[in-house]
């Protein structure tokens, strides 16, 4: 149960200290651009997750994020519908994603393979759609990634609407249960009557709809239709949900984990930033925090579950005593 | 002549995160002898194994090998003194062939580090014609059937040269005449002055080879004694710490209409010709030898594999079970031999395990009703007497026969017509074996039907009404309850493959 909140108690030790360290970082103005920052990647990290728990994975989630952004930003230049471009990005983000579906559930595809092969295709269709040039000059397209709505930026209501929406199809609905299932033992979930191409499916999709999304808010952010855009985001996605406590082994894994993650991530860098660590020196340290990350978790769980050679006696025993 | 010791261990202990695993453990094992350790799931009987062959350092105590103190750090400096263990679970590696995997870890090599594949070659098949498998070295384990790989992985540790072998439940997965096969094989090596300690639930058979028999319970030493001392009734008892009966709770229950009927069933390849019929309140069990195609027909009528030819009918209806949510919906389900592969989510809670099947009764109108699950997953449990720490509890961390009640719960929460129970006892210990029992009768009572597919005749004739035997993908014999007994359904078990030996 100590491991449960273990990531929690960071993510406000972290809030502290970077309080404590620079007064900077407590105004207004620095969370406010912490959270708008955080937006595009908390929001890949929720689709990342939903993704980890069923047992798969998307690496295709940065060029996806960029087809679908310069798709949503030329729609706007063409129709000057916000509304329309929005729809244009999501669905170009669940497209791609429906073809990783495919190859994964129905083809059985590896899904590091299936979506490696979607992030060149996707980068490509891209850069082809474009010639490679930016789109600029984006109008009112940039409400999505630097307006406000009664003092609150656009994108952190977004970001909010996605967490509690990641949170409740998680814990809430069949499909969330059947997904835990599918990741946690696949042959199982089918042996208990679970659709797993169904799960499969839906998983891609929503996380399609959240790369879009994604895409659009970060155009709309940098203020470019960047074809060449986002490049490595899927790691940053995957960074949070790892450090949130989603485990790579599938079936394990919460929305408010990975946004703790995610939050975890940006108050470090921020407060690098702020405490002027150097750039180079800032990627060194993030990496080894992941490694932490992931060494913590495959310690703990390797007390909890079996040794390697696959007996779980002891800990019988262990519960034995507890009841 | 005195026999002397070639094992001891002294006052070992061993405690893990909050539980002490071994107390203060004695234990000799004597030069040329079988030392048998019986006790239930989690009484720290492969834990002292693992001690013994280095996998596990013990907190306190001492290991002697011909009397000398020794330290055994790793598996690899246990086989140097002479220890080597089968486990339980097997080791290997599927993509790897034969020869590999006898030699995995200890391949022979030349001073430029190459690997010496004649030597590797020859002495394989020495070994292989030594023991009558007729199978080529280079052969994928993959390839394999898992009594096969059983087999093999008796005859790599026996190969080491071994003076000590532990083997942890060596007969769960191989036929009756392997089994005879390995206790011929025990009796050689003792001759040879090699000293077996044998891990096994499987009472009768201890007696027909055990010298000395040793009791665990609890993380202690409860009792030990020459085989000539002690009987099944008293090694029960040590083990359950209570007595126990050794009946079958077997109720006379009215059998009711036809509530499954399955005519001509064929899975290309595997089996054919297929008919039986189950009546409600009625526990059917099917008999045969390993791959004699008995879970391969429950998995198509579960709808777990393709049927090629062949109807199913459900209470006179014909039905289409195209997948396993079909037969679900139809009130047909199914309890895996394979607990760990097909039953459990290891990382999930017993709760979330066991409404797995059951999700649209406890996810209505959008939102997951938690205190409803809460209270049914409970009320099963309590039925059921699974025991859990709580209902967060991630069900691997539960003994074998705890999860396989969960895995029950699961299908309970269904209210299923048909129950089809693949080895619904395997790896489970004594006291959770009669629970499960006595839970079969209980629902015969209520008019389910119940398919008990077994290895263990004694449990089949115990609990059934009817038997099937089943053998090379046929049923080949039909045994009513008057008329029940081992020698009856071993004829039919062997029988096909006796005649067809006959007319070649």
């Amino acid at each position: 149960m100590i491991k449960k909140y273990n990531i929690y108690l960071v993510l406000i030790i972290l809030f502290f200290l970077c309080a404590l360290i620079n007064p900077n970082f407590l105004s207004i103005g620095n969370l406010s651009n912490i959270s708008r920052q955080l937006a595009v990647t908390t929001i890949l990290a929720f689709g990342a997750t939903i993704l980890i728990i069923g047992g798969m994975l998307d690496l295709s989630a940065g060029s996806v994020l960029a087809l679908a952004g310069v798709l949503a930003v030329d729609c706007y230049k063409s129709t000057n519908s916000l509304i329309l471009s929005l729809i244009v990005g999501i669905l170009a983000g669940m497209a791609c994603n429906l073809i990783n579906a495919v190859m994964v559930a129905n083809f059985k595809t590896p899904p590091f393979i299936a979506t490696l092969a979607m992030m060149t295709m996707a980068r490509g269709v891209a850069l082809l759609y474009t010639q490679g040039q930016n789109i600029l000059q984006l109008g009112d397209f940039v409400v999505f990634g630097q307006g406000t709505v009664f003092g609150m930026p656009v994108s952190v209501i977004f970001l909010i609407v996605i967490a509690i929406f990641t949170w409740y199809i998680l814990k809430h609905t069949r499909f969330g249960r059947s997904l835990y299932a599918v990741g946690g033992n696949e042959a199982a979930a089918v042996a208990s009557g679970i659709n797993v191409i169904r799960s499969k499916y839906i998983a891609y999709l929503i996380n399609g709809a959240f790369v879009g999304l994604a895409g659009v808010l970060f155009m709309s952010r940098i203020n470019a239709g960047q074809p060449n855009g986002a490049i490595g985001f899927e790691f940053h996605a995957l960074t949070a949900a790892i450090i949130g406590g989603t485990s790579f082994s599938g079936g394990v894994g919460t929305a408010s984990g990975t946004l703790a993650g995610a939050f975890i991530v940006g108050f470090l860098n921020n407060i690098m930033n702020l405490a002027n660590v150097d750039s180079y020196l800032q990627q060194v340290i993030r990496g080894a925090i992941i490694a932490l990350a992931v060494i913590y978790d495959i310690w703990t769980k390797g007390r909890r579950t079996k040794g390697h050679l696959g007996n779980v006696e002891d800990k019988n025993k262990k519960q034995k005593v507890a009841s | 002549m005195e026999q002397t010791i070639k094992l001891r261990v002294s006052q070992i202990e061993k405690s893990f995160p909050g539980v002490k695993a071994l107390d203060k453990i004695d234990f000799t094992v004597k030069k040329g002898s079988v030392h048998v350790l019986c006790g239930e799931n989690g009484a720290g009987k492969s834990t002292l194994m693992k001690i013994i062959n280095g996998v596990y350092q013990p907190d306190k105590g001492q290991i002697y090998v011909d009397e000398n103190p020794v330290k055994i750090h790793n598996p690899m400096q246990a086989r140097n003194l002479g220890i080597s263990m089968i486990f339980q679970e097997m080791n290997y590696v599927p993509e790897m062939t034969v020869e590999e995997n006898i030699f995995l870890g200890r391949l022979p090599v030349n001073k430029l580090g190459k690997v010496d594949w004649k030597h590797v070659r020859k002495y394989t098949i020495e070994l292989l014609k030594e023991e009558n498998l007729p199978y080529p070295p280079d052969l994928p384990l993959k390839d394999l059937t898992v009594s096969d790989i059983q087999m093999l992985e008796i005859i790599k540790a026996i190969s080491c040269k071994s003076d000590i072998i532990i083997m942890d439940e060596p007969t769960s997965a191989i036929t009756q005449k392997e089994v005879e096969k390995l206790f011929e094989k025990i009796a050689a090596l003792k001759a040879r002055g090699v000293c077996i300690i044998y891990i096994s639930h499987k009472l009768d058979e201890i007696f027909k080879i055990a010298d000395e028999i040793t009791v665990f319970r609890d993380g202690a030493v409860v009792s030990s004694h020459p085989v000539g001392e002690t009987d099944i009734e008293t090694v029960i008892a040590d083990m359950v710490g209570r007595k126990i009966s050794n009946d079958y709770p077997k109720e006379d229950i009215p059998i009711g209409e036809n509530l499954l009927e399955v005519e001509n069933l064929e899975n290309r390849g595997v089996f054919r010709d297929v008919n039986f019929h189950l009546r409600g309140g009625e526990i059917l069990g099917f008999a045969g030898l390993m791959g004699a195609g008995r879970t391969e027909v429950m998995r198509c009528v579960f709808g777990l594999d393709p049927i090629n030819a062949g109807e199913i009918k459900l209470k006179g209806r014909k039905v289409s079970v195209k997948n396993v949510r079909e037969s679900i919906a139809n009130g047909v389900v199914m309890l895996s031999e394979d607990r760990r592969r097909y039953g459990i989510i290891p990382v999930r809670s017993v709760k979330e395990n066991a409404s797995l099947a059951s999700l649209e009764k406890i996810i209505g109108k959008g939102f997951l009703n938690a205190k409803k699950e809460h209270s049914v997953v409970n009320e099963l449990f309590k039925r059921m007497r699974v025991k859990t720490p709580t209902m967060e509890t991630a069900i691997e961390a539960l003994s074998g026969g705890n999860q396989q009640k969960v895995i029950l719960s699961k299908w309970m929460m269904r209210n299923p017509v048909v129950l089809i129970l693949d080895e619904p006892t395997r790896g489970i210990d004594i006291g959770a074996k009669y629970e499960i029992y006595k839970l079969m009768s209980e629902m015969a009572r209520e008019g389910k039907g119940i398919i008990m597919v077994s290895s263990e005749l004694p449990e089949l004739i115990g609990m059934c009404d009817r038997i099937y035997v089943m053998s090379q993908g046929k049923i080949t014999g039909e045994i009513q309850r008057e008329d029940f007994s081992q020698e009856r359904i071993m004829y039919y078990a062997t029988g096909t493959k006796e005649r067809r030996a006959v007319n070649n």
